[in-house]
């Protein structure tokens, strides 16, 4: 099936099968690396990407459902923003959200979908929203630290959006 | 200490950059040219003789290149997967070792025991031909519990084993602790059960191999924390491949916790076949795969003694524990549930007298291995929850019964009954300090403010000591290791003054990269962006052991330390040619070579130069260059120790049991990077709250079928599960590493079973509960609740 | 995942059509069912039906006396509508807590309804309203409409257009989450229709039911003390590794107090 979405803000035109994964299509077709695969039961949130602005597992997506949308991936984050880095990616590095890496891109692109929809957040209102975000290796106190404070550096950019 | 960027310093990782962007080369993100995709089947049944398989429909399948069984590979002479390390029996005897071959030949022994590798031009392909491999099983019964395994005309793992027991194992003195039993005033006791843990890193294990005929070299790049020892165990153990014809390369690792540090069939079997096909050819885990295929971790069953007299004073200690090995010797299983354990059952006390028997038992269930913490979280908790049970009896306070007996700083080192000498600490130090933080005595206020909202609210304490920076070749090797495992380090300091590090460690999470570099900062007056350290490559970096057992730092540390001295003992030496003095006058401080005395210096950066461009350099005594190398066995284990407090509170009518807070005190030792550690402590108690609260891995007892074998079942903390925590260190100094270091990676999962539990035991200890078996989860909690309810009204 | 020809119809009748032509064919709404039960090759579909460009399936309209909401509707959308959550706040809690933000952003009340899982949270308010499924074809009852575990009176190529849910004078929904799924392991929904009242449950046994004894106690006093007599038989429900069916018993009850005591919090002032 032929498909034209838009990644990163570049149009992409492909065949691929009805079968193929967003996961996969990213991964595979784009060698956009950068969102994981963490599970097999739509859990771990390793795979989350944005599908219009909104935050999806890319795992539990068919691309062809994709087909004529906006996907933005961790790769695609910052540029799209057009910034070096995103204010939730620098949030993580600031406030070491991160060891392995491997959870990252899902992580910071939740968080991002998070502190769009949330106004003035509250650890409790982090918390449960990465209840779709699995982590091993933080015990999740920095990644929250992480969270509010990217979600406070987004607000304070124009119109808190980005 | 440079303040900015050396030993101390919170400094920002320098290794986020490609993970917050989506940059980081894990090994499932390669592509090889002309790489076909391999997928394992595997045995749906938890025992059984294989009679027959026939790959023929599988074989002719759209996208297929070949399908290898066990068959193929014993054929081709692969060995078996080596165990390197044997315990021995009480008795003197070696352990049962049986063989383990790479993939199953004539029998399975675990659902999940591999028995067809299909390797295909996609994953989907692979996976279609799989299910059409017809395998003729003959199922037979399986043993599943170790309680079972034990019993008489239990079904054998192994037809040579009849008594499914692999060790028998002791430490400490039966006699001594007899007689200590014997005078005692009080015995106090307990039952309990250490559950199974599935470690579940975020990244799936996988492995892409490659053969290059033209070169006759092979190339694998795999999830592993120790790429060197994988490169000698299969090279040599299992393929027969030189070890100048084999390169390993575990690249960003997505966490390991112990599940990466061994060497797996599936790594076997990519490498050996990837020459069959004369292709690369990658391999990833799915999870639910994952749960049937990655060693697992600790499955105890214990009963344990402490005798005490009057006062409370420990006298003896009485532990027997029966430990799953599984349906096969993991790489380091016997190793896990004896040394790692019996060996630290004196914790932080003075308990003169211990005796340890542990049984080690085959089940058909997957291997168990090295979890984070490894044997010293089930030795703490069985200690820590004896402690809590004996004071509770006997009417003492949970604080004051452990201050009694601590061991007190005056007296280390200190030898234990049990081997290890504990080389410093301060356990009083880390007792009063959590006291003091958690408010250890403003608990009751707070237990009424719950009660009033009708919750039970519960506090607990739990103070210990481990032992890790393995390891000390000469205590390990009489302890049954196989190999000595020490630690090297390179320098190369580039003609810029640039700086590379060759580590044999491997970080994955741990922040090496910045904190390597921190060290190195420290010594040379070198800014840390100038330093690079390297790791995962057995073509770049020299012979190391890895990481796991929380040995970087101590170990790796050590070397590097010892390798960078190597280096401004170079300069020292060109220096001293270069201002005419004798190496004895030339002191290194700040990054300069100075004449004692005087204001004549020469820069790092200038002995550099003289070093490569060889211009002042003394050519007829000293070789050019500025690359040193070390290579470190060390002196003894390290041996940090904390107490920590959690307070919890659980809603009756549910039985949910909701971590309110938690304070940790360790003592790891001088404290690298504030940051780092605080980040390993969250992620270390998490894991051991999650063994408390929320994991366990479920087998049917009879079937040998896994009950949780995906996130649906096996529940894995979220954020929501867990509080802020506040962490404290206390360090006193590791008498023997470099910077007097202890490591930390593994103390907060080692701490926080002990520690959540007593404090689960306390809020309900009104309804006489003496003890909670792991995980307390809501529905356990809500029947000892209601079995205590229907107690009372029956006795009403 | 295995092959199969994916079709995106733009009219229902086109896609009752689809569904129509194999018994291979499965309708695809959110998604967060289908796929992870196709990657796990539970399910192989031959041929995939994209509800997604049929019109007119989304969206919250109040009229009167009921909420209606599109079967396309998303989780996210239910939970964020500022209509659903003024007639019937309990319908917009319940959805809102259906699995995590993404899942919640793809899952639509259709696809929830349509594959019954004796987990799923929205079934518990279906029958708790006594809601009315709207399909291509007739309307469908909630006391008939779930039969057995992931059964439901749907012919195969049957399409959910909506659900309409009366408003109730109060509602509220409990939900005691298991801990590793975060599924139901027992959801509560009660809802009071004068001085009738209907209590259904989730999560406790093969398909949601609705509880007499529970109803007849409420129905009669509308607060949670005559729950403090009431019990549930173990018999019928649930066991499995996270709870046998005593517990849940248990549960049902503790979230049917729950339910209620958020009823009364929620409810408009008579």
């Amino acid at each position: 099936m032929n498909v034209e979405i838009l990644v990163n803000g570049k149009k992409v035109n492909a065949d691929i099968s009805p079968a193929l994964l967003l996961s996969e299509f990213l991964r595979e077709t784009l060698d956009l690396t950068g969102t994981h695969v963490g599970c097999d039961t739509s859990q771990c949130g390793a795979c989350v990407v944005h599908v219009d602005g909104l935050s999806m597992k890319s795992c539990t997506l068919l691309a062809v459902a994709v087909d004529g949308k906006s996907v933005t991936t961790i790769e695609g984050l910052a540029k799209t923003a057009g910034v070096d880095l995103h204010p939730m990616q620098e949030a993580f590095h600031l406030n070491h959200g991160l060891q392995c890496g491997f959870c990252t891109p899902g992580m910071i692109m939740s968080a991002v979908d998070f502190a769009r929809q949330t106004p003035n957040p509250t650890e409790g209102d982090v918390r449960h929203w990465l209840e779709g975000n699995i982590c091993r290796c933080t015990g999740y106190q920095n990644i929250v630290a992480a969270v509010l404070a990217g979600a406070a550096a987004m607000q304070t950019q124009a119109g808190g959006r980005s | 200490m440079n303040a900015h960027t050396g030993i101390g310093a919170s400094l920002l990782r320098k290794e986020d950059r490609r993970f917050i962007t989506g940059k980081g080369n894990y090994v499932a993100d390669i592509k090889r040219p002309d790489m076909a995709m391999g997928v394992f089947l595997r045995s749906p049944h938890a025992h059984a003789n294989i009679k027959a398989i026939d790959i023929k429909v599988a074989a002719a399948m759209p996208g297929v290149v070949a399908i290898f069984t066990g068959a193929d590979l014993q054929a081709d002479g692969v060995g078996g997967l080596p165990c390197a390390w044997g315990v021995s029996n009480a008795d003197g005897t070696p352990m049962k070792e049986p063989p383990r071959s790479a993939m199953a030949v004539d029998k399975v022994r675990c659902v999940g025991d591999a028995v067809a590798f299909v390797i295909a031009e996609t994953v989907d392909q692979a996976r279609e031909a799989a299910d059409a491999i017809l395998i003729d099983y003959e199922v037979l019964p399986a043993v599943v519990g170790v309680l079972d395994a034990i019993r008489p005309g239990a079904a054998a793992v192994f037809d040579d084993i009849p008594d499914n027991t692999c060790f028998d194992w002791e430490c400490g003195d039966a006699k001594t602790t007899a007689a200590a039993f014997r005078n005692a005033a009080h015995i106090a006791k307990i039952s309990l059960v250490n559950n199974r843990l599935v470690g579940n890193p975020m990244e799936p294990r996988a492995a892409v191999a490659e053969y290059d005929a033209g070169r006759d070299h092979y190339t694998m790049w795999t999830t592993s924390q120790f790429p060197h020892v994988v490169k000698v165990l299969m090279g040599n153990f299992v393929l027969k491949i030189p070890q100048h014809k084999l390169r390993i390369v575990a690249p960003d690792v997505g966490g390991g916790f112990g599940v990466k540090q061994f060497l797996y069939a599936e790594e076997i079997i990519t490498t050996w076949a990837s020459r069959k096909v004369n292709r690369p050819i990658k391999w990833v885990n799915e999870r639910s795969e994952g749960f049937l295929s990655d060693a697992h971790g600790r499955d105890h069953v214990s009963e344990a003694e402490l005798a005490l007299d009057e006062t409370g004073r420990f006298l003896g200690l009485k532990v027997r524990t029966i430990a799953n090995m599984g349906g096969y010797l993991s790489t380091f299983g016997p190793n896990i549930p004896t040394n790692l354990y019996g060996l630290l059952l004196a914790g932080v006390y003075t308990t003169p007298a211990i005796h340890c028997e542990v049984k080690g038992v085959f089940t058909n269930t997957v291997p168990v291995d090295a979890y984070r913490g490894a044997g010293r979280p089930e030795a703490t908790f069985l200690l820590e929850r004896l402690v809590d049970v004996a004071a509770s009896e006997m009417k003492i306070d949970k604080a004051a019964i452990r201050r009694l007996n601590m061991i007190d700083a005056s007296q280390f080192p200190y030898q234990t009954p049990v081997i290890l000498k504990y080389d410093s600490g301060d356990p009083k130090a880390c007792l009063d300090k959590v006291l003091e933080v958690a408010d250890w005595t403003g608990f009751a206020k707070r237990k009424q403010e719950s009660q009033a909202r009708g919750k039970l609210r519960g506090i607990g304490l739990c103070t210990y000591v481990e032992a890790c920076g393995l390891a000390p070749s000469r205590i390990v090797q009489s302890l049954g290791a196989r190999a000595g495992i020490f630690e090297s380090a390179t320098v190369r300091v580039h003609v810029t003054g640039d700086i590379t590090v060759l580590i044999g460690t491997h970080n994955h999470g741990q922040g090496h990269e910045t904190t390597f570099a921190q060290i190195v900062s420290e010594k040379l007056s070198i800014p840390t962006d100038k330093i690079e350290i390297v790791f995962g490559d057995t073509d770049k970096v020299q012979f190391g052991l890895g990481t796991y057992g929380s040995r970087s730092l101590a170990v790796g540390g050590t070397a590097l330390v010892k390798a960078t001295d190597k280096i401004i003992a170079k300069g020292v030496k060109i220096a001293a040619h270069m201002l005419e003095a004798g190496e004895n006058d030339i002191v290194f401080e700040n990054g300069s070579f100075a004449v004692q005395g005087t204001d004549r210096s020469k820069s790092f950066g200038d002995v550099v130069g003289a070093a490569y461009g060889l211009v002042n350099f003394p050519v007829d005594v000293l070789e050019p260059g500025m690359e040193e190398k070390a290579f470190y066995d060390p002196v003894n284990f390290t041996y940090p120790g904390g107490a920590h407090i959690a307070e919890v509170e659980i809603d009756p009518d549910c039985g949910t049991v909701e971590l309110l807070s938690y304070v940790a005190v360790d003592d790891v030792g001088t404290v690298i990077n504030p940051m780092i550690v605080a980040g390993q402590l969250h992620g270390g108690i998490a894991q051991g709250v999650g063994q408390a609260l929320y994991e366990n891995c479920v087998y049917d007892e009879t079937s040998g079928q896994m009950l949780s074998a995906s996130f649906m079942d096996y529940c894995m903390p979220r954020a929501d599960n867990l509080p802020n925590m506040k962490i404290v260190t206390q360090p006193t100094l590791c008498t023997h590493t470099s910077f007097g270091v202890k490591g930390c990676g593994e103390v907060g999962t080692i701490g926080s079973p002990a520690t959540v539990v007593n404090a689960v035991v306390d809020a309900l200890s009104h309804l006489g509960v003496s003890h909670v078996d792991m995980p307390a989860t809501p529905s356990r909690i809500w029947r000892i609740i209601n079995n205590s309810a229907n107690q009372l009204r029956a006795t009403e | 995942m295995k092959d199969f020809s994916y079709h995106r119809p733009s009219t229902v009748s086109e896609a009752v059509a689809l569904l129509a032509a194999g018994d291979e064919s499965r309708a695809l709404s959110g998604g967060m069912t289908l796929l992870p039960t196709m990657k796990q090759r539970l399910a192989s579909p031959k041929a995939i039906v994209d509800l997604a460009a049929l019109p007119g399936l989304t969206g919250v309209a109040v009229d009167g006396g009921n909420v209606t909401i599109g079967a396309m509707t998303t989780h996210a959308e239910v939970a964020g509508s500022a209509a659903a959550r003024t007639a019937i706040p309990a319908l917009s809690t319940l959805a809102g807590l259906i699995g995590d933000p993404q899942v919640r952003h793809r899952g639509t009340i259709g696809g929830s309804v349509a594959n019954a899982d004796p987990a799923a949270d929205y079934p518990a308010a279906v029958l708790g309203l006594g809601a009315t499924i709207v399909t291509d074809r007739r309307e469908i009852a909630a006391d008939v409409f779930f039969t057995a575990m992931f059964q439901t009176a749907l012919a195969p190529d049957e399409i959910v257009v909506a659900v309409r849910f009366p408003i109730p004078d109060a509602a509220g929904y409990a939900k005691f989450k298991s801990q590793a799924s975060r599924f139901a392991l027992v959801g509560v929904f009660v809802a009071r229709f004068g001085n009738s009242v209907r209590v259904a449950i989730t999560g406790a046994g093969p398909a949601v039911f609705r509880s007499q004894d529970i109803e007849d106690a409420l129905a009669a006093n509308f607060t949670s003390q005559p729950l403090a007599r009431i019990s549930i038989a173990p018999s019928g429900l649930t066991s499995d590794i996270h709870a046998d069916s005593e517990y849940r018993a248990h549960l049902v009850v503790v979230m049917a107090r729950r339910a209620v005591e958020q009823a009364l919090r929620d409810q408009k002032p008579s």
